[in-house]
């Protein structure tokens, strides 16, 4: 035993320095941006990757008042809330229904929601533009909600219907004898006990509603209903030689996201993985 | 996952008294059950069919369909598509995007997810801090493809950018190159850049692989003599295949749609000189921001480059179905 342990050591040394090199690779630019996005303008040149002189948040103020992110970062929490909400509250009560109900035609609406994970809704995207305009959702961000819903349903369905089978249909059908309707048996018991598939799905959906710029940049060109990423899409042909206040916008619409996944890192991977996995 | 650990345990069927007793109410009791239940299922479907389901469908139509502006009105048949594939102009340019995303793909292949399972490896022996290593190493993908694209323009950018700086600090300075304005590196770098950002997502999958193959099987490995490297080729890789199905098929369809990294290091039109125009940078400037030299959008053959990219997603995925599926029955 004592004659392996220096082998075992180095190759745990060996381990650690891959995984640190890496994690370099990933802090680096991260720091880079956050750093030089509090240092006045001219030090960014002198001294790019040392902690600043003097901090100054300047370029927040810019970015923030000037450049309307207030505006934009309101827009995305909009869309993102309403959307999350409304993806589970239809895709809750749609796999509740597909839990339940055993028959062809709703086997058949399973794989007709499930399908949906495997296809990009973009290659629509002709169409989605037409059926916008012609409900005159352009410039709103009305026009994101129900795309958004439509995107994070199969996720929803998938992950929801799988677990609400798992809950034991005694539970279901005491209620029911005592007269509770389908919807009470959802509201008062389906939903309490669902909950962390809930919150796998709103994971799951959050970071890509949160960070897309493919549909707003498609639907949307009046300012009032520009979100963060388009936002920061547009800034760079504005402020190419403002370095501080272009760092300052990347790192705003870094910062929110990264603290809520620093806060629960692990949850994210979970429902992240599971996820994809299960796509 | 752990999510199911915590559900209830299921149940196969209900006691049987129960059981009877619920026989007994018979079937006007279930037809009820049953309308509530399409009642549930309608806000879903009408909202899914409406805007994906349809839209897709309708999509592919309208590739049979010319005309200008919005909504191309006049049967054509077959026409874009021939457009598309023998017009010089719209050839040349599709099939340098249809061979710049394979590119881009098969990057991500070797780089991405080799990465991937070299990391998922070192993070199952569960050494001290790995789920540090891990937060970090999924953070990028929390990210908005944007800001990592942006972020690293700033620092490939050949006059300021702080690579170039660096690899001067270190005595490197040969090496500097302008990484994104070189048309025979801006697809590599841009693909790394992209890799870079997602590796975490491989890595997770791959661990949770891993993590599901019982120790016994190594063990047993060990005790007949077989290396660590042994172990890992001849014992896990194996039990990995359906990972590295599901990882590769996620890569392939998140490839083909990769839109907002290329907007972000190399603009719509892939610059330099379209060396890194992917199908879905392509199909943008097509159908909605109108295609360089004509500058106005033809929804027609846009609608063309959505369905074969379309047909190219399926026929990957059907790859996968046919050679994978056996081992991954949870799936579908």
């Amino acid at each position: 035993m004592k004659l392996t342990r220096p082998r075992i050591t180095l190759t745990t040394v060996g381990k650690h320095a891959v995984l640190i090199l890496w994690s370099l690779v990933v802090l680096f630019p991260i720091w880079t941006m956050l750093i030089n996005s509090v240092k006045p303008k001219r030090e960014i040149f002198r001294n790019p990757f040392g902690l600043p002189s003097e901090i100054t948040f300047e370029g927040y103020q810019n970015a923030w008042t000037d450049g309307r992110f207030d505006l934009y970062f309101g827009n995305s929490l909009f869309v993102t809330i309403v959307s999350l909400v409304l993806i589970l509250i239809l895709g809750s009560l749609a796999a509740y229904a597909l839990a339940n109900w055993s028959s062809r035609a709703s086997n058949f609406l399973y794989i007709y929601f499930i399908a949906g994970l495997m296809i990009p809704i973009r290659l629509g995207t002709i169409n989605l533009f037409q059926i916008i305009q012609s409900l005159h959702l352009e410039d709103s961000l009305f026009s994101l909600i129900p795309v958004y819903i439509a995107m994070g349903l199969p996720i929803a369905t998938f992950v929801l219907t799988s677990f609400i089978r798992s809950v034991p249909s005694e539970l279901l059908d005491a209620a029911r004898i005592d007269g509770a309707s389908e919807w009470r048996v959802y509201a008062t018991i389906i939903l309490p006990v669902v909950r962390p598939a809930l919150a796998t799905v709103t994971i799951f959906n959050m970071i890509p509603i949160w960070n897309d710029l493919w549909f707003p940049l498609i639907f949307i060109r009046a300012q009032g209903s520009r979100t963060v990423t388009l936002g920061v899409s547009l800034l760079f042909g504005q402020y190419q030689t403002d370095w501080t206040r272009a760092l300052s916008a990347l790192s705003m619409a870094a910062v929110p996201v990264l603290v809520v996944y620093l806060l629960m890192s692990t949850q994210f991977i979970k429902g992240l993985t599971a996820g994809a996995l299960k796509g | 996952m752990t999510e199911s650990a915590t559900a209830p345990t299921p149940q196969a069927k209900p006691s049987r008294p129960l059981q009877r007793h619920v026989n007994l109410l018979g079937g006007q009791w279930e037809a009820q059950r049953r309308r509530a239940w399409i009642l549930f299922l309608v806000p879903a479907f009408v909202i899914y069919t409406v805007f994906m389901a349809f839209p897709l469908f309708n999509s592919m139509r309208l590739s049979l369909y010319s005309g200008v502006g919005l909504t191309p009105d006049r049967y054509v048949g077959l026409e874009n598509y021939v457009q598309l594939l023998t017009t010089p102009l719209w050839r040349d340019r599709f099939l340098n995007a249809v061979g710049n995303t394979f590119i881009f793909f098969f990057i991500h292949m070797a780089v991405q997810n080799t990465l991937g399972l070299l990391f998922a490896t070192l993070l199952s022996t569960r050494l001290r801090g790995h789920s540090i290593y891990s937060a970090i190493i999924f953070a990028p993908a929390t990210l908005s493809v944007l800001v990592t694209g942006f972020l690293w323009t700033l620092i490939l950018n050949p006059r300021w950018g702080m690579l170039n700086q660096a690899l001067e600090a270190v005595g490197l300075g040969a090496l500097a190159r302008p990484w994104l304005g070189d048309a025979n590196l801006a697809l590599p770098v841009i693909s790394l850049v992209s890799s870079w950002q997602w590796v975490g997502l491989p890595t997770m999958m791959f661990l949770a692989g891993l993590l599901t193959i019982p120790d016994e099987l190594s063990e047993a490995a060990r005790v007949d003599g077989a290396s660590a490297w042994q172990i890992f080729w001849r014992v896990k890789f194996p039990l990995l295949t359906p990972v590295i199905g599901i990882v590769s098929v996620l890569t392939f369809i998140g490839n083909f749609n990769a839109f907002d990294v290329i907007y972000a290091m190399a603009g719509a039109r892939g610059e330099p000189g379209y060396a890194t125009d992917l199908l879905a940078t392509f199909f943008y400037r097509t159908a909605i921001a109108g295609e360089h030299p004509v500058a106005q959008p033809n929804m027609g053959i846009g609608a063309a480059v959505a369905t074969i990219t379309f047909l190219i997603l399926l026929s990957g995925v059907s790859i996968w179905l046919i050679f994978g599926r056996g081992r991954n029955q949870e799936v579908f």
